[in-house]
């Protein structure tokens, strides 16, 4: 910290006497800025929102109001319904995501561990062989990827996208689960092998102590998953395997000059994820910035 | 990760393998080499086939790769474009959100009343699709709404409102531009989070001296942020050369107007799968998917290469 030690350079701060305006001015100038980018991270989805539940006059002549007793529409949700399978597109994707994640964080907690916990022969290698995956993406093995789940005869199955999310989630969570593994206390695990637990059993009792963790890698996880657009549209884009990113781009590209449908089938996309996002948000965050840190 | 290894003893080889780090390991290893690695590799292996009859392949060297850069009647045009326009789309996000990231960071690193909010807000695009917020966005910009009109009349500035994603000289950065918006609360909190585990003491002592926010994060804390710069630069890159989700729902395969927003990846699938113009060809497509694949391993290296230069503190 050589270059910082001039101390006479540090020194030019202007004190008035009474309120400290300088500090008045910065403090409204930063929470303006602030506020100017949490509106333009907000507003485009909150107008998509708003607007999708008023009749189609409405959208045009005053969209910045909220849907009045007059204004009031659903004609675009009833478009959505009866044209498209939604509630099949949700259910894809619920079932996809949950089987994969709950897949990454078992598998990928059993690797973390054991790279963690045992310093055998190649423990480097798996690490790095990990790695690799989170600087390639997966998506450039298509071409391949497509013919290994056509001779498996997983085409056009859900399973086809559960097994290639599982496979390009695990590197992620490898890497951020071994850091948490390894600050695991070995007393406890040690008290545990001289009750005569085995090393299963270990690995068992040592779960809800990195439940943090998990949480993260969960959160984390999920998102890519459930907004991927390109391995639905190459492996399963028949209707009925459908998730809810193919099914909505589908829909809208079908449907590009209904307004009602589009803004409803927006709403319907994104409402799920943006709840659950603020519901656990704060985790979500905190997970983000500790995960960061360590690393 | 080599902190925590240099700890541990060093394996004994003489010891045969344990069955149990087999098991736990096993299940991760099988799925991730299967579904991944393989592929990976095998696509590259790929690229050096071509078809010669229905279901015959024959291995041609590096044909598929000399073909695609000196055709030119379709493929060497497209490649030259799609690798331009990559590089734009990540030029765009590379000079756009990260400055203003860092500068979320730094704001909100300060104390601030409602960080978490302004955080939380600010993220929030973050965890939706592509393809549905670029879908969002072409409402928005649509003339037919006119709310970017509004906007732009509100600050006199009406007379520059064009539909911007339709136009051949503004769609990619349009379509950049929207990418940077949706994922700038990543970057930020990379940056909020070094910037918060920066310790007090490194810094007090310029506030003792009567030092500013502003010099302190300037002198002090930019300094320290070098390394997570380096690594959201390369984060970026690697995010953003592979763009395709938002200009596949925007644009469809052929990347209109006139391939203008066309980049490596729906160049890729577009090759693959056929389209328009082009027909299906899963061996070319192997061979973009090489080129990006070199591409991207520049990218990385030359990360490393810059990596070793920045210097990074210890707290």
């Amino acid at each position: 910290m050589a270059r910082y030690s001039d101390p006479d350079r540090l020194r030019f701060h202007i004190s008035l006497p009474g309120i400290d305006l300088r500090h008045l001015a910065t403090k409204v100038l930063k929470h303006w800025m602030l506020m100017v980018f949490a509106l333009l991270s907000t507003a485009p989805v909150a107008l998509v929102l708003i607007n999708s539940f008023k009749s189609r006059r409405a959208i045009f002549r005053n969209p910045y109001h909220l849907p009045s007793a007059e204004t009031f529409d659903l004609v675009g949700y009833e478009t959505v319904f009866a044209k498209s399978q939604f509630h099949v597109y949700y259910f894809n994707s619920l079932f996809v995501t949950l089987t994969a994640l709950a897949l990454i964080l078992l598998f990928g907690t059993m690797v973390a561990f054991a790279l963690a916990e045992y310093p055998f022969a190649g423990n480097n290698l798996i690490r790095i062989f990990f790695l690799l995956g989170i600087i390639i993406p997966i998506r450039l093995g298509s071409v391949s990827l497509l013919r290994l789940i056509d001779s498996l005869d997983l085409i056009g199955t859900l399973w086809a996208l559960i097994v290639v999310y599982i496979a390009g989630g695990l590197p992620f969570a490898v890497f951020i689960l071994t850091q948490f593994m390894a600050q695991v206390p070995g007393e406890l695990k040690d008290a545990a092998r001289v009750d005569g637990a085995s090393e299963y059993r270990v690995f068992w009792l040592i779960l809800p102590i990195i439940r943090p963790a998990t949480g993260t890698v969960a959160a984390i996880s999920i998102i890519p998953m459930w907004n991927d657009l390109w391995f639905p549209l190459v492996l399963a884009p028949g209707e009925a395997t459908r998730t809810v990113t193919l099914g909505a781009q589908q829909f809208m590209g079908q449907f590009s000059n209904d307004w009602n449908a589009l803004l409803a089938a927006l709403s319907l996309s994104s409402v799920p994820v943006l709840i659950i996002y603020f519901i656990s948000s704060k985790q979500l965050l905190q997970g983000l910035t500790a995960g960061a840190i360590k690393n | 990760m080599t902190a925590s290894l240099s700890r541990r003893d060093q394996p004994n080889p003489r010891k045969s393998f344990p069955t149990h780090i087999l098991v736990f390991l096993a299940p991760a290893v099988l799925v991730y080499g299967l579904f991944m690695i393989y592929p990976l590799f095998d696509s590259l292996r790929l690229g050096f086939f071509a078809q010669v009859t229905r279901g015959v392949e024959q291995f041609v060297g590096f044909d598929n790769y000399v073909t695609l850069m000196t055709d030119d009647a379709i493929l060497q045009p497209r490649l030259l474009n799609a690798l331009k326009n990559s590089f734009l789309f990540f030029a765009v996000n590379m000079l756009v959100q990260n400055p203003i990231a860092l500068m979320l960071a730094a704001v909100i690193s300060t104390k601030t009343r409602g960080g978490l909010l302004y955080r939380i807000l600010i993220f929030s695009p973050a965890i939706l699709s592509l393809a549905i917020a670029g879908f969002v966005w072409r409402l928005v910009l649509s003339p037919l709404w006119g709310i970017v009109y509004d906007m732009l009349k509100a600050l006199g500035l009406e007379a520059y409102a064009q539909p911007w994603l339709g136009l051949e000289s503004t769609a990619l950065i349009t379509l950049a531009l929207i990418s940077a918006w949706q994922f700038l609360g990543i970057p930020m909190m990379l940056y909020y989070a070094t910037l918060i585990s920066i310790p007090n003491d490194l810094y007090e002592a310029a506030y003792v001296d009567g030092a500013t926010d502003w010099l302190v994060f300037w002198r002090i804390k930019l300094p320290l942020l070098m390394p997570m710069v380096g690594i959201i630069s390369l984060l970026t890159y690697i995010g953003n050369f592979n763009a395709f989700d938002v200009i596949f729902a925007l644009k469809g395969a052929d990347a209109g107007p006139n391939y203008a927003t066309d980049t490596m990846m729906t160049f890729f699938y577009r090759t693959f799968f056929g389209s328009g113009f082009q027909k299906a060809d899963p061996h070319m497509g192997a061979a973009v998917a090489g080129t990006m694949f070199v591409i991207l391993m520049a990218g990385v290296l030359i990360y490393f290469f810059i990596q070793r230069r920045i210097k990074s503190y210890e707290f």
